[in-house]
């Protein structure tokens, strides 16, 4: 813990106040529609895409820079009903929250609004993904690990989040890499990082693929072996992990996650939502949020993110039909 | 013992005015939403988690401890009252529940639950603090073969719901399971029946589903029968619990419990499956079967038990590991990680005082609930008196509401309505519901666990008696089976009427109908 508890107690209770005088000073820091901004969270609450909308709430809410912002969840098909809403949405101030998830549930959903149809705005953070296996498998690195899964694939399970998720993305674009056909991976989904960590403690699979937050803390405590990292820089939550890319494995994944806006607004609404998450970004409450929830800082705004988007869209596309997800 | 230190000083922390306050407000909370259909304890929470910058943390957890444990009391309410469940662990509590309501037991049915839950929230939180790192290894240790043992000696169990005519519940049953394909195949992530709808993909929720056969189908039913007969009033004076009833519901609240809180803390366990089977023993174990299908009240003490147990065993893996397996478990965690707290496996040692404050919130807000709950018992049953045209429109109103709140989806009260259609027809000839309601629960579990432990065996069918976990369970299923069975031929064929009057789940003021649908049926 970085922070003692007194301390850090103290800052919990003078943020707000701090952030109501910054409020109170006058100065209307963002244009007046957008001192009250909606976010929807297109999934559950408690899953990934929640939890970013709402700390995205609060960091707005205690740096002062929206008086009121809420955030609304709109369930279903991988975010796909949240897109298609925001689609017919005639609001400026409103954020929808996404991320890589949402690119192959396009696909897989067969979705009639896709993510060229709704308005880039930016991309916030990432959590890199993390490769591990139980505690008494017979490898120790990743390139053990591929010596067994190329040996044998459909004998080798992976346990991973829902179907077309980045875990599973992750599992076949690895397999590219090493020469095995995506199509044989026996990756064995679960809802979720919690179902999948007692698969893996359990000893049921071969190995697991998760983001450095569900595994991270086991992977530290020795009650699993992690293999790799999925991104380009090594996680400061599990430091010893190499990356896939210094093991000799040509790919790099980061679960990333940005917001998108309603369709057709002016050039002028656009860069006020960018500037109103530029600001975000660049607030402490965020820095702290990032260090709390083990987020990788990712921002990347306006036309670059829309690039961005259109390379992964090409990208897991391809993996999701070389695994056989879609046609 | 050092657990009983830690707990001491938890408390400590605890109990102070503004924190009981808080505890307060967060059971009332709990309550109101367990109430209303839809709308459950996780999304309560997730709506209060911006109080996590403005409140010192022991404070935000007991409120959502309070919420957490409120939301499972306020289900049962509307189970026993209106027959309409509010959460899919209370949908068995209504089948006895709400038999006794209409007649004129209402008071003692919701006292049972409300002690029940008290008992069984106060063990299984005991449990968490003393045995939590011991349950854990076991229940990590349950594989996919287990799950889908687990789930074959569920449906074995609920059996003995499939009311009078086998026929009729097989074919409920049949309909559940359906229903219960409809949305993404999990290990695919293809669509099923989703008939091109996108809304459907994620399934159809059981919430509505049971909403719909058990309170717009009997609420259709009740409008159809007005002109028939005298309309009847619904007493709402019969006592509060008797000597009797106290006798008859311990050993249920304990049964439920020790089913209960394993089921929770297992990672996929949930808290449906354990009142099943507290259902279904309680139905074998009573000294009075002839109650059971009229209102029986260990059908109602043993799986409000169960479920409130499963509420405590579910943070066992939460605080343990850092391992969320219920919505409300991983909203608990985004506010632990919102203080800045690192779960996982270290939570218990680096952040021990937390974690003790917690569990003391849990034992406080459980009291409060009782203290709240049990009054309120006489206050709630007053609601049967209100003339039954207004009653029923209220129901259809109450539900119509709790589920458009799940998603505000137009399309779920369409979904409402069809379903809410077909439990009046079901009603009308005497097709059994739960059945239905528990093929939509069990499905999914033992379709997904078989295919997950066949795929991670290669297609090998050796793994579903891999473990002696799965051996004895799936042995346990078999003689329920043949047992029942090998004992009717022995003893040779008696008693006939008795027996088929004994299940069933058309009761009392259907008789004329029952009547009339024997001589259709076979």
């Amino acid at each position: 813990m970085p922070l003692s508890r007194r301390s850090f107690l103290a800052g919990v209770v003078a943020a707000p106040v701090l952030g109501g005088l910054a409020g109170c000073a006058g100065t209307v820091v963002q244009p007046g529609d957008l001192s009250r901004l909606r976010i929807m969270a297109p999934a559950s609450p408690g899953g990934g895409w929640d939890t970013t909308a709402r700390v995205m709430q609060r960091v707005i809410q205690q740096s002062g820079l929206a008086r009121n912002v809420q955030v609304f969840n709109v369930e279903g098909a991988g975010g796909v009903i949240g897109l298609g809403q925001l689609g017919r949405e005639d609001d400026d101030a409103l954020l929808m929250m996404m991320g890589l998830v949402m690119v192959g549930a396009v696909d897989t959903n067969d979705s009639s609004t896709r993510l060229t149809d709704v308005t880039p705005i930016a991309r916030l953070i990432g959590e890199t993904e993390l490769i591990a296996a139980p505690p008494d498998a017979p490898f120790d690195d990743i390139a053990g690990f591929v010596e067994v899964w190329a040996a044998d694939p459909a004998a080798t399970p992976i346990a991973g989040g829902s179907a077309g998720g980045t875990d599973q993305i992750l599992a076949g674009l690895l397999a590219q890499a090493a020469g095995i056909d995506p199509a044989q991976v026996n990756y064995i989904p679960y809802s979720g990082g919690g179902e999948s960590l007692s698969a893996m403690l359990g000893g049921q699979v071969t190995a697991g693929i998760s983001g450095t937050a569900d595994y991270g803390p086991q992977v530290a405590s020795g009650d699993l072996k992690g293999l790799a990292v999925s991104t380009a820089e090594r996680s400061d939550q599990v430091p010893d992990v190499p990356t896939l890319i210094e093991s000799g494995f040509d790919v790099e994944v980061s679960n990333w996650r940005g917001v998108m806006a309603r369709p057709g607004m002016t050039a002028g609404a656009r860069e006020d939502l960018i500037a109103l998450v530029v600001d975000t970004h660049d607030s402490d409450e965020w820095a702290e949020a990032l260090e709390n929830n083990g987020w990788d800082d990712l921002l990347l705004t306006g036309d670059d993110y829309a690039e961005f988007l259109a390379a992964e869209e090409a990208r897991v596309r391809e993996i999701l039909v070389q695994i056989g997800l879609i046609q | 013992m050092d657990a009983l230190t830690d707990l001491a000083a938890g408390f400590a922390d605890a109990l102070t005015p503004i924190n009981l306050l808080f505890a307060f407000i967060g059971v009332l909370l709990g309550t109101a939403v367990g109430v209303l259909p839809g709308i459950g304890p996780a999304m309560t929470v997730a709506l209060l988690l911006p109080v996590t910058y403005v409140l010192e943390p022991t404070s935000a957890f007991i409120m959502f401890a309070g919420i957490y444990y409120g939301g499972m009391y306020g289900g049962s309410t509307t189970s026993i009252l209106l027959n309409t469940p509010g959460e899919a662990s209370s949908i068995m509590t209504a089948l006895e529940g709400n038999k006794m309501a209409k007649a004129g037991r209402g008071a003692a049915a919701l006292a049972t639950a409300a002690i029940g839950s008290f008992v069984a929230g106060t063990i299984g939180t005991l449990l968490l603090a003393l045995v939590a790192p011991t349950v854990v290894d076991l229940a990590i240790g349950i594989t996919a073969a287990d799950y889908f043992a687990l789930a074959v000696f569920a449906f074995v169990a609920v059996a003995t719901v499939l009311g009078a005519s086998p026929l009729r519940g097989l074919a409920s049953l049949g309909l559940g399971l359906y229903l219960g394909l409809v949305g993404t195949d999990v290990l695919t992530g293809q669509e099923r029946f989703t008939v091109g709808v996108p809304q459907l993909s994620d399934g159809i929720d059981v919430v509505v589903v049971a909403v719909a056969l058990f309170a717009v189908g009997e609420a259709l039913y009740v409008a159809s029968r007005l002109r028939h007969g005298p309309v009847q009033v619904m007493d709402a004076s019969g006592p509060y619990m008797t000597r009797s009833d106290l006798r008859r519901s311990w050993a249920p609240w304990l049964r439920g419990t020790a089913l209960g809180f394993p089921f929770g803390a297992l990672p996929a366990g949930g808290a449906e499956i354990p009142t099943f089977l507290s259902y279904a023993s309680e139905r074998r174990l009573t000294k009075h079967p002839e109650e059971f299908g009229k209102g029986a009240i260990e059908g109602v003490a043993g799986p409000e038990a169960a479920n409130n147990a499963a509420a405590a065993g579910v943070l066992v893996p939460l605080l343990t590991l850092g391992l969320p397996t219920s919505a409300t478990a991983a909203i608990l965690l985004a506010a632990f990680q919102g203080y800045g707290i690192q779960p996982g496996p270290t939570l218990l040692t680096t952040e021990s005082t937390l974690v003790w404050t917690l569990i003391a919130a849990l034992f406080i807000g459980n009291t409060m609930l009782l203290v709240l709950n049990l009054p309120l018992a006489g206050v709630w049953v007053k609601l049967l008196r209100i003339p039954r045209p207004y009653l029923y429109a209220g129901i259809l109103l109450f539900a119509s509401l709790g589920c458009y709140a799940v998603n505000a989806d137009p399309l779920d009260l369409v979904l409402l309505l069809l379903l809410g259609g077909l439990g009046f027809v079901m009603r009308r000839y005497g097709w059994p519901v739960a059945p239905a309601i528990i093929g939509l629960i069990l499905g999914p579990i033992a379709e997904t666990n078989l295919r997950r432990a066949l795929a991670i065996s290669g297609g090998d069918l050796s793994v579903l008696v891999d473990t002696w976990f799965s051996r004895i369970v799936l042995l346990l299923s078999f003689l329920a089976l043949v047992v029942p069975i090998v004992l009717r031929v022995v003893r040779g064929r008696r008693s006939t009427p008795e027996e088929l009057q004994e299940t069933g789940e058309l009761r009392h003021h259907e008789t004329a109908a029952a009547n009339r649908e024997g001589g259709e049926g076979s």
